[in-house]
């Protein structure tokens, strides 16, 4: 009950932001937040709940973005030497909805690559994978325009046209869509960790072979979290490329995956505020930073400092380590006592 | 006027490498009766137990449960046909709270598909409430609801190997397979355990067990199976495996006089 109040405190003060926030500059900083903030959270999926750690993640990310700048910019590309293969523009929010499954697809495919590997080889597989796409963002140039990058990116309209539209261009409104999609992406993975689904995902990182032994079937609950965190992230990528409207193969930068991964284990992986507040911590830090005007190098390497410092000190992560300051009666849900009903919500 | 088997072990081999851990083992399991494996160290009874469990694949035999063929299938399907085990090194999801898991071990109980869990659908939180119910049962039953709220980590020993038992129990198996569960406890936790499998047998669950107890095992079993390296030397009930002289030489024997000195 508590954990709902605050989250609603949350919400309303995020929502509140535009209203006092005057440099349209901050509100900039904070979208782009929101958008890593939504592919970290899609990463905890895999990294903090089943615990296989994915270091491809700006792959799912990157194939949202130009599969949703494609649909909705259409292509004509020339297959075998006589077929062409062409797609008339569409709306925005269709192509994002392509995104979506087309990266849900991907982390399909991923998923039953790593049937039997984990660990390391799950590592590999995904780093593999996102240099794959990468390359391929490069080189095809007929349907990526590679390094040229893809221009002009629609930005999304909602409603019905000539009656009600909204038109996510500009700052105030483009927030408000990443802050909406955040909240989507919070309550989906909330519904799912704490369901008979993300317990079977929890059981995988704990104990692989009990997990299996109580019938879990470890490489389904795999599949499904690849295909739900990479639906989420390619989610994340086609919000990033209908805000700036530009994509070019960048968006698969290795340091993304980098940056993912880094606010979900300083925030706490495998907790739902986690990646929030690891994604809030690194993603306005370096603006402050720059506020102060000091040299990038120097900027940087506060970065990591504060990265490392966290690290050591705090090995489970921000969230975590707040959490077991509170009162333990708090965290349990106020009388102490343990209800059947009462656990997993004390503990979310 | 005996039960029919449920589970029959033909020929069983299991090889590693050059090490053969179980020779042409065969036995079978009665509906309902508690069957003791024992041996000396390294007989090959957990290694049995992998087999019959997915957890490693037989060099040769066959292991039909209910008229069922397991050989070759994973352990998550075999667990879905009732055959559960525990680990003989403890094995509990340790980040957990004693509740957290019991309701993971209820995995197979639960009706949620992926798609209305994510909807948030009332069918999934009613199923959820149901689960929670059915895991405070199953913390009763065993007796270690008075921590459910605590961290499996955090727990004695004891109590860790009687949270083991009701997460297997909570996959609901028909035969339940435990590998030295009271190996670690004291005397009254072990009478305790004791009575515990009693009350798993009214439930009409089926046990094989693995365990060093002799006091235990002469208690409870119906009937005991001795292995000595990899090969069965006696399948008898406790009162003729007590006297069986191959059994003394191999195994009791051994045990007596270390119980004594
Ligand atoms: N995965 C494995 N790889 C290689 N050898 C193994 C493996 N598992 C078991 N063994 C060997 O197989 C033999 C039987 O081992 P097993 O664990 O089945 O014995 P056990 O009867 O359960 O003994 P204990 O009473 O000590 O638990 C031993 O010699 C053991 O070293
Ligand atoms: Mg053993």
């Amino acid at each position: 009950m508590t954990n709902r109040i605050l989250s609603l405190a949350w919400v309303a003060f995020l929502i509140s932001i535009p209203f006092w926030m005057e440099d349209l500059y901050y509100l900039h900083v904070l979208i782009v937040t929101g958008i890593f903030i939504i592919a970290a959270m899609s990463l905890n999926l895999l990294l903090g709940y089943t615990g296989q750690l994915s270091l491809g993640h700006v792959a799912f990310f990157g194939i949202g973005a130009y599969v949703s700048s494609l649909v909705s910019l259409g292509f004509e590309i020339h297959v075998l030497p006589n077929t062409t293969v062409s797609l008339d523009p569409k709306p925005v929010w269709f192509a994002m909805l392509v995104a979506v499954i087309f990266s849900g697809l991907c982390g399909w495919f991923i998923g039953r690559v790593s049937f039997k590997v984990r660990g390391a080889y799950f590592v590999i597989v995904t780093v593999s994978f996102a240099e794959v796409v990468r390359l391929v963002s490069l080189n095809w140039m007929e349907l990526t325009q590679g390094p040229m990058a893809l221009n002009n990116i629609p930005y999304l309209t909602l409603g019905i046209p000539e009656v009600f539209e909204v038109e996510f261009i500009g700052k105030v409104p483009c927030y408000y869509l990443v802050l909406a999609v955040a909240v989507f992406t919070y309550v989906v993975i909330r519904r799912l960790v704490q369901s008979r689904a993300g317990r079977a995902m929890i059981a995988l990182r704990e104990n692989e072979p009990l997990a299996s032994s109580v019938g879990v079937d470890v490489t389904r609950v795999l599949v499904l979290a690849t295909i739900v965190s990479a639906g989420l992230a390619g989610l994340a990528g086609a919000l990033y490329a209908h805000y700036v409207r530009i994509v070019d193969p960048d968006v698969f930068l290795f340091i993304y995956t980098v940056t993912m991964v880094i606010m979900v284990i300083t925030g706490g992986k495998g907790t739902l505020a986690g990646p929030i507040v690891g994604g809030l911590v690194f993603g306005i830090f370096p603006e402050v930073l720059r506020g102060f005007q000091v040299q990038p190098e120097i900027q940087w390497i506060t970065y990591g400092v504060l990265m490392i410092l966290i690290v050591y000190f705090l090995p489970a992560g921000i969230v975590p380590a707040i959490r077991s300051l509170l009162p333990r009666r708090l965290v349990e849900g106020g009388d102490g006592s343990v209800e059947p009903n009462a656990t997993a919500e004390a503990r979310s | 006027m005996t039960a029919p088997t449920v589970l029959s072990i033909e020929g069983l081999s299991i090889r590693f490498g050059g090490l053969t851990a179980v020779e042409d083992l065969t036995f079978q399991v009665r509906e309902g009766e508690v069957l003791t494996l024992i041996g000396p160290n390294g007989a090959g009874k957990t290694s049995a137990f992998n087999a019959i469990t997915g957890y490693i694949q037989p060099s040769a035999g066959d292991i039909v449960y209910r008229g069922e063929c397991l050989v070759g299938m994973k352990p998550n399907q075999i667990a879905a046909r009732g055959v559960v085990r525990t680990f003989q090194k403890t094995s509990v999801f340790s980040g957990l709270t004693m509740f957290e898991n019991v309701l993971t071990g209820l995995h197979l109980r639960g009706k949620q598909h992926p798609l209305a869990i994510m909807l948030g659908l009332p069918s999934v939180r009613r199923d959820e409430e149901r689960l929670r119910a059915e895991a405070w049962e199953i913390l009763k039953l065993v007796g270690i609801e008075a921590r459910a709220g605590e961290q499996a980590s955090a727990l004695p020993y004891g109590e860790l190997r009687l949270l083991e038992v009701a997460v297997a129990l909570a996959a609901k198996p028909t035969l339940l397979l435990l590998d030295e569960p009271v190996s670690g406890m004291n005397p009254t936790e072990t009478a305790d355990f004791m009575t515990l499998i009693g009350r798993i047998r009214a439930l009409g669950i089926t046990i094989l067990l693995v365990e060093h107890d002799m006091k235990m095992v002469m208690g409870i079993s119906d009937r005991i199976v001795c292995l000595n390296q990899g090969r069965i030397i006696a399948d008898a009930p406790p009162a003729e495996i007590q006297k069986d002289p191959e059994v003394i030489r191999a195994y009791l024997g051994e045990r007596y006089v270390r119980a004594r000195g």
